[in-house]
Parts: structure tokens; sequence; C-alpha cells
């Protein structure tokens, strides 16, 4: 079936994009768990969603495996409407967030299990298996339960049972969420050097947002059943388009302030207590606009003496020591405090007491104007 | 960990204690009396001689003639009720299992509040006596009972369909008897089964029928074959419907036990003997069953 779909986008004319979204809506009940999806997914491409627990993001994995009717809105598969297909009439195949391995089949079964449905001949199935275990380093378990192995083995028989059939597009929730952090670590690297090998498109589903980072080609962040922004990881982490986003991806500091004057493509924004910071935004934005500032800690520096440019008082409250950084939290006005954050190089400034007056000067083009 | 359960060894002997009572009072001491009556001489207004012999096997194995004189030969009679009980429980255990698994999937499925409502209404004819449930089934299939009737009025059948006193009769009635039996350890199985292994099965392309044969069935086997056992050694050693629903024809090794033990008639130590065969049958079929379950799993 697999065949059909994918020989008639090879033959079209313009490469089609592998998957397009419009306006894919789905409530249950009255709960409305996604409104108006739009986006494209390049072919090989590594498209991640990324938002927080109960934003959506296993529905849309889920409409477009087919385990859900959407609501609304069309799904396209290489040029083919696949949103009426049963799941397993859609070239796509899932790694599911707990695996979901056949606990009756050894890991080889489980792995050939979609090619015998697929009606591969017995020569074949062997050899794709074969190839399957090795590409996953899984060889010597090849006769084992899933039930005897361990979380990571498990995650590799997941990945191999759903690459195995050849899929157009995989689709991944959350599959390192189970994993330690050192082997979640290893398996990141690992899916990265299999989706360039392979070149399969893969939508990638985590709320973590180093993952989505380090991974992707292009990130979609989500909140409460809408795409908030799309764009590839370094897009999304310096021009977050909007409050959401900023906060979401990294840390920030966000800041209540209002557009008093606007440059050639600098705005003066006052901040709530007064103090005058220069901006940017990607959003045209009009005079007297409220908004909020959002300033990178990592894109702000300390020093004891006032700094050429702009610059902004204050006095150390709290310093925290993250191993790689020093994090220094320093309050500008009652109502203001600004996380500030230094690598932790042999010349950092080793003690610094809380009360300390220092002055914060501001990385160009760092702070960024959000309307919403 | 062995420091812990060394030094809580002698307290669990202890609670445990209360179950071996149980377990030897109830199960393992009633066994061996059996065993021990199988071997003695009947007396002849019930009850046994306390004189040790194997005449109750013999009688049940061979026919030596009316006066017990002839050349030995295999007693066919005991040995076609044997095989007739089998085969009537392997039929109520088949249709059990037939209507008991979707009836078990479909309330395993439900949302959980109507689950209980479905268990509830499934146990509810066991909330009357066997026996009444049984003499209820045998006015409700005699020949001119509520159902011939019925049929007969609305046109379906000319005359009553003879049901009473057949094997189809023995059949309803041990099937009305253990489907519950059924029923409730594949529900269990059911219930605890991961509904994310049938999409996933989806998700690679089987058709619905082969998530049924290949990913749920045997994932639920555990449920089944209790289920199956559930039904299948109650059936085995059943009187009740064979005896109020079936006739002469039907006879099945659980009557031809239960009349041993009656009045005056019976023959305690050959009642005992067929109770014995009886138990090596069913735990043979068990200890089958028991090995190639551990074989399977590697
Ligand atoms: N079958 C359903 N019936 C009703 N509500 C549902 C159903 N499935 C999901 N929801 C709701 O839809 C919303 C989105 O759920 P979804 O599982 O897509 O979240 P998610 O982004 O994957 O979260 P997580 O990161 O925790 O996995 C949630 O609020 C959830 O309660
Ligand atoms: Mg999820």
């Amino acid at each position: 079936m697999g065949r059909a779909i994918s020989m008639q986008a090879l033959s079209g004319a313009a490469p089609a994009a592998a998957i397009v979204l419009r306006q894919v809506s789905k409530t249950f009940g009255d709960f409305t768990a996604l409104s108006a999806v739009n986006f494209e997914i390049g072919d090989n491409e590594f498209f991640t969603l990324l938002g927080p627990s109960g934003c959506g993001k296993t529905t849309l994995l889920r409409l477009i495996a087919g385990f859900e009717d959407t609501t609304g809105g069309t799904i396209h598969l290489y040029g083919e409407e696949i949103g009426n297909l049963p799941p397993n009439k859609r070239p796509v195949n899932t790694v599911f967030q707990n695996y979901a391995l056949f606990p009756h089949m050894t890991v080889w079964e489980n792995i050939s299990f979609g090619l015998q449905m697929l009606g591969w001949t017995r020569k074949d199935i062997d050899r794709r298996v074969g190839e399957m275990v090795l590409m996953v380093k899984l060889d010597q378990f090849a006769d084992r339960k899933p039930s005897r192995m361990s979380g990571g083995q498990q995650q590799r028989v997941a990945l191999a049972r759903a690459m195995a059939p050849r899929p157009r597009v995989l689709l991944l929730d959350e599959p390192l969420s189970a994993l330690d952090l050192k082997l979640r670590q290893e398996m990141r690297t690992e899916l990265k050097r299999l989706q360039r090998e392979t070149g399969i498109t893969f939508i990638f589903v985590t709320h973590d947002q180093g993952e989505a980072l380090s991974l992707s080609d292009r990130i979609a962040v989500m909140s409460a059943g809408e795409i908030q922004q799309i764009g590839p990881p370094s897009d999304i982490y310096e021009y977050p388009a909007n409050r959401f986003v900023a906060g979401f991806i990294g840390e920030t500091n966000l800041i209540g302030a209002k557009v008093t004057a606007v440059g050639k493509d600098v705005l003066t924004c006052e901040l709530s207590d007064g103090e005058i910071v220069h901006a940017r935004s990607d959003a045209p934005v009009s005079e007297g606009r409220a908004g909020s500032i959002s300033l990178r800690p990592e894109h702000l520096t300390l020093s004891w003496e006032k700094p050429v440019g702009e610059s902004l008082r204050g006095e150390i409250l709290e310093v925290t020591y993250l191993g790689t950084d020093m994090q220094y939290r320093v309050r500008l006005s009652d109502r203001l405090h600004l996380d500030v954050r230094h690598q932790n190089k042999n010349n950092a400034i080793v003690a610094i007491n809380p009360g300390a007056p220092v002055y914060i000067s501001i990385a160009d083009n760092a702070a960024r104007f959000l309307v919403r | 960990m062995p420091t812990v359960s060394a030094a809580f060894a002698p307290l669990r002997n202890w609670l445990m204690a209360p179950s071996w009572l149980i377990v030897g009072f109830f199960l393992v001491l009633p066994v061996l009396l059996m065993l021990v009556y199988s071997f003695l001489t009947k007396e002849f207004r019930g009850g046994v001689i306390w004189e040790p012999t194997l005449a109750a096997y013999d009688q049940f194995l061979f026919d030596r003639g009316l006066f017990g004189d002839a050349p030995p030969r295999l007693q066919w009679a005991y040995i076609q009720i044997f095989f007739r009980s089998i085969t009537q429980a392997a039929g109520a255990t088949f249709f059990c299992l037939i209507i008991g698994f979707p009836t078990a999937y479909f309330i395993a499925t439900r949302a959980d509040n109507a689950k209980v409502v479905w268990l509830f209404l499934v146990t509810v004819p066991y909330w009357v006596n066997l026996l009444i449930r049984t003499v209820s089934m045998k006015f409700l299939i005699r020949d001119n009972g509520p159902l011939n009737e019925g049929l007969t009025a609305l046109g379906l059948i000319d005359a009553p369909v003879q049901l009473i006193n057949t094997n189809v009769a023995v059949q309803l009635g041990l099937f009305y008897s253990y489907l519950p039996f059924m029923v409730l350890p594949i529900y269990a199985a059911v219930e605890r089964y991961n509904f994310a292994l049938s999409e996933a099965a989806s998700d690679l392309y089987a058709p619905k029928w082969i998530i049924l044969r290949r990913i749920l069935i045997p994932v639920v086997m555990p449920g089944i074959v209790a289920g199956c056992i559930l039904v299948f050694v109650p059936s085995l050693g059943a009187f009740l419907a064979p005896d109020l629903l079936g006739g002469a024809k039907t006879f099945m090794i659980g009557s031809l036990i239960d009349e041993q033990f009656k009045g005056n008639a019976g023959n305690w130590p050959f009642g005992a003997a067929a109770a014995m065969i009886l138990l090596l049958l069913v735990l043979i079929v068990l200890t089958l069953y028991a090995r190639s379950q551990s074989r399977s799993k590697v």
C-alpha cells in the first residue's frame, strides 16, 4: 500500500512536501484538543513538535497515524489525502511513547511483523530484519522477549520495528522520555544518525527543549492545541514570536514594557520601573504599544563599573552555582528582578556578596520586544 | 534481603498455618479418604468394609460376565460414559468460549462505571441456586414449555422440537451453569490488555482480524485458558444438568459417581474409584498444559 502512494509521488512533477496539514482540528466532546493546525513538512526533514504536557502533541501524531479521526481539516502525505484511510493503510509508522512492543514475540518477531503484514517474502524479511537488528545493535538479543530487556534496548526494538517497513514518515512520540539522562543523550545521537542515513522524514514529539533544539531541522512550538511558532531551532530561540515561546524555550527574563519611540529598526522601550531599554521586534509595532521584553540571561553581563553601552543598575540578590555556569539574580527595583548567567571560566568573578551594586549590560540586538 | 526474609521466616510459617489447615482439612483429607475407600470392599447397604481389594477398579475396567467367572473383557460401558462426559464438557467449554470471549471483550472495553453494571448483570443469575436454575431451564425447554410454544405460535415450527433428554439440553444446561467462569477470567485479562498493542499492530499494516488472531488472543491467552479450565473441569464432573435435562442416553460420569453414594443401592468403593480415575484424568490434562506453558516461556 505504501508502494502505490510513493510511486505516484515520485512520478509527479513538483516534489511534494512529505506532509501537509491544513486547518486540522480535533475536539473531544466539547473540549478542543487542536484548533486549526497548519504546517508543511519537507521530505527528509527532522521536524519536532514541542510543547508542555497536554498541549495536543500526541493527539496530532495520532491524527497523522490514523488512530483518531480529524474533526476538521485535511492531511496530505506526498500529495495524497490520507485523512480517511485507516492506520494500516497509511505508509507511516509510529514509535510509541511506551514502545507497545508485542510481549509474546521475540525481538526478531516484533521487527518482522510489519514486513509480514506487507506480504514480503520470507527471504526479504530475514534480510531486512537482520539489517535492522544490526542497525540498532541488538543482533545478540534477536531471540529475546521484550520483557527481558532494558528500557534502552526496548526503545531500540521499537525504533527498528517502526523503521523496518521503510515508512515514508516516521512518527516518534517522546521515544526517549523513559530513559535516563546518559542513555537519552546516546540515543539522541543515534536517532540523528539513523535519520540522516535513512533519509526518512521524522516527526518527533517531545517536551524537552534541549532534545528539540539539538535534533531538529525545524521545530513547531505548541501550546493549548495551537501552533505558536514554526522555525529552525536558532530562530525559535533567538527570535521567539511571543511570550510563550520565549519562556518555554530556554530561560528568559520577561519584563513588562511600553514602546515610547519607534526607530528605523530599534524600538525605545520603557520598563515598568522607568528604565529605558532598546529592543527589536519582528512584528510591526507602533508607539505606545504595551508588551514585554525578553532578555536571555546569557546575553547579559555583569560589571562593577558602568560599561560604555546601554546598561541597567541593580544589586545582587542571589548567586547560584550551576556547574558550567554561574547564575546571578539581580534586583533592579522592588518589582523587577533579572537573571544573569556567566559561563564558569577561570577568570570568573569568584566571590560576590549579595547586596553588592552592579551594572548589567545587554548584548547588541539581544533584547526582543514581544507584543503578545 | 536474605537477612530480612530469614528474620521473618518463623512468622511467615505461622501466618501460613490457617491456609495449610484449610487446604489440608477440606482438600487433601477428603481426597485421601476417597483414595482409601476406592481400595476397600463394598458394604451392601452403602458404606465400606475394611478389607483391601482392587475389586472397584476391576469392575470399572473389566467385564467378567454376570457371575464374575467369565474371562475378563474390557468394560466399554463405563469408558463410553467417560468419553461422553469428555465430549460434553469439551462442547460446553467450546460454546462458553465462543459466547464468553466476545462478552468479556465487550464488557472490558466499556467505560469504567458501565463495566461494573455489566459485570453485575453477568453474575445476577448466580444469586439463584444452581438446582433451581437447572429445573427452570427444564421447564423452559420441555415439549410444551414457553420456548416450543413460542416458536410454534410464531409459526417457525409446526410441532414441538424435542430438546429435553437430548445432548443439546445437557449442553445448554452446562453452558448456562458455567458461562461466568469463562467470562470473568477473560474479562480480567482483556481489562489488563494494553490497547496500544492493537494500535501498534494496525500501524504495522495489520487488518483487524489479524490483530485479533496474532496480538489480542495470544496476549490474553492465560485468561482464556483459565476460563476453559474453570468450565471444563466442573462440566466433566457435573451431574445436575445431565440428570435433570438429559436422560439415560446422556448419562455422565458425575451422575455415575453421584449414584454410587445415594441411598442403599450405591457402591462406595466403586464411586470412589470412578472419582479417582476422573481426578487422574484432570490432573493429566492440567500437567500437560502446565508443561507446554513452561516450555513456550523461554
Ligand atoms: N480520548 C480523549 N478524550 C478526551 N480528551 C482527550 C483524549 N485524548 C486526549 N485528550 C485531551 O487532549 C489534550 C491533549 O492531549 P495529548 O495527549 O495530545 O497531550 P500531549 O501534548 O501529548 O501531552 P503529554 O506531553 O503529556 O504527552 C489533553 O488535555 C487531553 O486531556
Ligand atoms: Mg503525549
